[in-house]
């Protein structure tokens, strides 16, 4: 078996494209030497949830894919999440500091409002409590997802 | 009342949340450039040995690899305060994880896999792995040379044949006089390991050489300049020819605050002749190769009246420095000048000690030795409180400390450069409310308790800590302000903006901060620690403000024909004060105010300002007198847990806390600092430690087993602020940052006492260390 790069072809963000990675290439870098740096490596060993993205409309850690797995696959990364929906709750709450778990965190939120839009609290907590924050003290999160859940922001969308 | 201010005490926005929100921002790390070289470490698997050899021979048959780096390349002890440390290990290693080679090749997968090539013969030596320990008379020293090492910070005291680091003392009044007034005393040894800051964006940094001699770093940092100081000094390199830029940082907690990777990056450019080398922890190097959370073994004697009056207190507090001083061995003296906590004690001694050990080293930690502290003396007041049979929060009240009372270093105190902790701690007791049971049984057989702590913190900063704030305006009349605070996820360019705003009374989008750093544009800066940076930039700002304002004037008076003691500024204006309809803009005079006829005057409108702590001074070597900061911040914090006595589990239902800011400058920012502060506290207090092997070998370098608290566990918080002004600060503001850490240990501590009807002198307080303190096995 040889260990040269190899292509593979995914969909980020709504876009085909053509990647060369080495075939023990993590997602989480190619994704990053593609530019999209909104993935963040906070421990690349699934323990911290900063480079949550969504595949296939499930949130996974990016570091916990090889590239070669994620071949023909839908990917959507923080930069691809059009919708300011959840962003715009974040920033309504302040459930940022430092900023560097945020979009780990957003697009677990939205992965959780797209699948449960009327999520309880226990439902909401489980699937938050994949990521880690050390700056907020974790209240302003709930809140912000809290609201996104009492305005009922994505049941239309989803039945 | 008319509210006095437009931007002070306002719920402003902060200025980086949509970039941060939408994954915008770039980290220091964020930014790929072509040709770039990774370097990797190879770090010791011994906690403390003799390096017989290194075989270098296999990692350079990696294909890529373009030097690798060992401590004979750079032979010269480096740090902080005592230059202890090689950069790189040399002769012998002193802790598990400690770098010993830097491998520097075309992609981080070639440095990491040639890294795993080196090999190094070891010889090894008995390991300390306790301060205590290390504190033996027959202890085997870490440091042989420990007298030769260089101080570079007055007032370090290291012994040389022992494994003192630093050694602290206080000697207030007359102990033994205190002793014999004393009616009652209680004497306790706390202890807790240490632990790591755990910000979520591990270190990183970059350094290339031009060709011209200019040493270009880019490093996640709270403190650019002092990378620029530190490389300057200890790389003989003229401070002006480096250059530091500090793009967004991910969370620092105090773990940024000192220099490491930049030594090690600097060092990997140099051997590949100036190439752009780009070096960046793992996880596990950030918590294990990279400084952490200061350890701690402590004996308190505490002497009362028989009503509770405080007579005496005798400290002995050893820190557990790991193998380098780093900052932890100005963590000990910080603990030491504030030992007391916020009460009035007229007999104190105290001893404190950075000790060696062969852990990995210890930097400044959120609180810089005072969540550390305040854990000791907080419990020390609860025992103190059961033994006199009176209300831990009485008798808390009954010896808290006021203006004209002294510190432990004699600092007298006044209504400025204290704040009110009588009122912090009657907030706190209500809104945990106190008087309705410090200890309550539920329906199912569970125990709810509530257990108070009251603290207090000055800065320790060195005498001279500054900062600088520089002014540009732009031709739309807005403001460019340029100051080299870092940003860290606390806050503080949204409130420097907002003291401008307030200053200019200039609306909040008209004022442009720059959030990077970079040292050759922003004037210089100490550090961003020590809850200092609103006081210092927040002065600075200020004054560059009023600066800006005097030339202001100076061409709007030409400009509108009157003097300029008849002008104000605001709303982006130049007015005359008792007829504002008669008014220049400021865009129009920001750039040299123009006549009608092209002739034009003024030029340029650039604002300076500075600011430097006054009247600080290093502390006695013998008795500790001197003043170790401005001021002191005060707050008080409770905590209720529910207790389940089957199995000695808990969860934390509520967390309160009361501070005195001074002044709070923006409400939500300060709120949420608290929480984070509080939810740290917590999260150290109740579960943050490294857990050790008998070889000194840490076992849990990673989140899965460094245990955090999540999400689903945080309680309820309760944010109060009193407002006692510090005369000299901003609008009367005190440092905050780092305070809703500080008593959150010793508040949990004391309620879980109370729970399980235990003394817990330990850290952290999990169920197995309840379960063994119950049993007397601890």
């Amino acid at each position: 078996m040889n260990h040269l790069p190899q292509t593979i072809q995914v969909q980020i963000n709504g876009q085909v494209k053509t990647l060369m990675v080495r075939q023990a290439e993590l997602f989480l870098d190619t994704l990053r030497n593609a530019g999209l740096t909104g993935a963040k490596p906070g421990c690349k060993n699934g323990d911290c949830g900063s480079c949550t993205i969504l595949v296939d409309h499930i949130p996974i850690q990016a570091c916990q894919l090889f590239s070669m797995e994620v071949m023909d696959k839908n990917i959507m990364t923080i930069e691809g999440l059009i919708d300011q929906t959840v962003q715009k709750a974040f920033e309504e709450k302040w459930a940022l500091q430092c900023g560097y778990c945020t979009p780990g965190y957003i697009l677990n939120a939205y992965a959780l409002l797209q699948h449960h839009p009327n999520a309880d609290e226990e439902t909401m907590k489980q699937w938050l409590d994949s990521n880690i924050c050390r700056c907020t003290g974790y209240q302003e999160i709930i809140d912000a997802v809290t609201l996104l859940i009492d305005r009922n922001e994505y049941h239309e969308h989803h039945s | 009342m008319k509210q006095p201010f437009t931007y002070i005490g306002k719920d402003i926005k902060r200025i980086d949340l949509a970039e941060k929100a939408q994954g915008k921002v770039r980290y220091t790390d964020d930014t790929n450039i072509a040709g770039m070289l990774h370097a990797k470490l190879h770090t010791s698997t011994e906690a403390h040995a003799n390096i017989t050899e290194i075989d270098i021979s296999k990692a350079w048959e990696i294909a890529g690899v373009h030097a690798i780096i060992t401590g004979e390349d750079f032979p010269f002890p480096v740090g902080p305060m005592l230059a202890d440390r090689p950069p790189l290990a040399i002769e012998k290693t002193r802790y598990y994880g400690e770098p010993i080679a830097i491998v520097v090749a075309d992609t981080e997968q070639q440095a990491k896999r040639a890294a795993e090539q080196i090999q190094v013969t070891y010889e090894p030596l008995p390991i300390i792995q306790s301060p205590r320990e290390a504190m033996k008379k027959d202890a085997i020293t870490i440091h042989e040379n420990l007298g030769s090492y260089k101080v570079q910070v007055e007032g370090v005291h290291a012994v040389p044949g022992t494994n003192i680091a630093n050694h602290t003392k206080i000697r207030k009044g007359d102990i033994e006089q205190g002793w014999q007034q004393s009616e009652v005393m209680v004497e306790s040894s706390f202890s807790f390991s240490p632990a790591d800051h755990a910000a979520l964006e591990p270190r990183v940094a970059r350094v290339e050489i031009l060709p011209n001699g200019k040493v270009m770093v880019t490093t996640s940092t709270q403190g650019p300049f002092y990378v620029k100081k530190l490389l300057s000094e200890f790389f003989q390199i003229d401070a002006g020819n480096i250059m530091v830029h500090t793009p967004f940082v991910g969370g620092a907690f105090g773990g940024k605050g000192t220099v490491q990777l930049e030594f090690l990056a600097y060092l990997a450019s140099r051997a590949t002749g100036g190439k752009l080398v780009r070096i960046a922890n793992s996880r596990e190097e950030d918590m294990v190769t990279s400084p952490v959370h200061i350890g701690l073994e402590a004996t308190v004697k505490l002497g009362a009246r028989s009503d509770g009056t405080l007579t005496a207190a005798h400290y002995e507090f050893l820190f557990d420095g790991g193998a380098y001083s780093d900052m932890g061995a100005g963590m000990s003296k910080a603990a030491a000048v504030d030992c007391t906590g916020p009460y009035k004690l007229e007999h104190v001694s105290c001893d404190s000690y950075c000790m060696y050990t062969n852990h990995p080293y210890a930097t400044s930690f959120r609180g810089f030795g005072h969540p550390e502290l305040t854990f000791v003396m907080e419990r020390m007041m609860d025992l103190l409180a059961k033994k006199l049979n009176l209300d831990p929060i009485q008798l808390r009240l009954n010896n808290l400390i006021k203006p004209g009372d002294t510190t432990p270093t004699q600092v007298h105190l006044n209504a400025s450069n204290i704040g009110d902790v009588r009122a912090c701690l009657q907030q706190v007791k209500k809104s945990i409310q106190w008087d309705e049971g410090q200890r309550t049984k539920t329906t199912d057989g569970k125990i709810r308790t509530k257990g108070v702590a009251a603290f207090w913190k000055t800065s320790s900063t060195p005498s001279n800590a500054t900062a600088g704030v520089l002014l540009t305006f732009n031709t739309d009349g807005s403001v460019n302000l340029n100051c080299a605070a870092v940003e860290i996820g606390q806050g503080t360019k949204t409130v420097l903006a907002q003291i401008l705003a307030e200053k200019l009374q200039l609306d909040m989008n008209k004022i442009h901060v720059t959030i990077e750093v970079n040292t050759m544009y922003d004037p210089h800066q100490w550090k961003t620690v020590a809850s200092s940076t609103t006081y210092l930039a927040g002065r600075a700002v200020i004054a560059a403000a009023d600066d800006a304002i005097r030339q202001l004037l100076q061409i709007g008076s030409v400009a509108l024909k009157c003097l300029p003691d008849d002008l104000a500024v605001g709303n982006g204006r130049i007015y005359l004060r008792d007829s504002p309809e008669y008014f220049i803009p400021i865009k129009d005079v920001a750039t040299g105010y123009k006549y009608p006829n092209g002739n034009t005057v003024g030029g340029l409108i650039i604002g300076k300002g500075s600011h430097v702590v006054r009247h600080l001074t290093p502390i006695d070597p013998e008795t500790g007198f001197g003043k170790p900061g401005p001021q002191w911040t005060v707050g008080a914090q409770a905590v209720e847990v529910e207790y389940d006595p089957t199995d000695c589990t808990y969860r934390i239902l509520q967390a309160a806390t009361a501070l005195d800011a001074g002044k709070v400058i923006n409400p939500i920012a300060a709120r949420s600092q608290m929480r984070g502060g509080m939810y740290l506290g917590l999260s150290w207090a109740s579960r943050e430690t490294f857990v050790f092997d008998d070889q000194g070998k840490v076992l849990n370098p990673q989140f899965r087993t460094y245990d955090t608290l999540r999400l689903s566990e945080i309680p309820t918080y309760k944010v109060d602020f009193i407002e006692t002004p510090l005369i000299d600060g901003p609008y009367g503001a005190r440092g905050i940052g780092e305070y809703g850490v500080i008593g959150m240990a010793g508040a949990l501590a004391n309620s879980l006492s109370h729970a399980a009807d235990a003394e817990l002198t330990e850290l952290p307080l999990i169920p197995e260390l309840i379960w063994k303190t119950i049993k007397g096995e601890v």
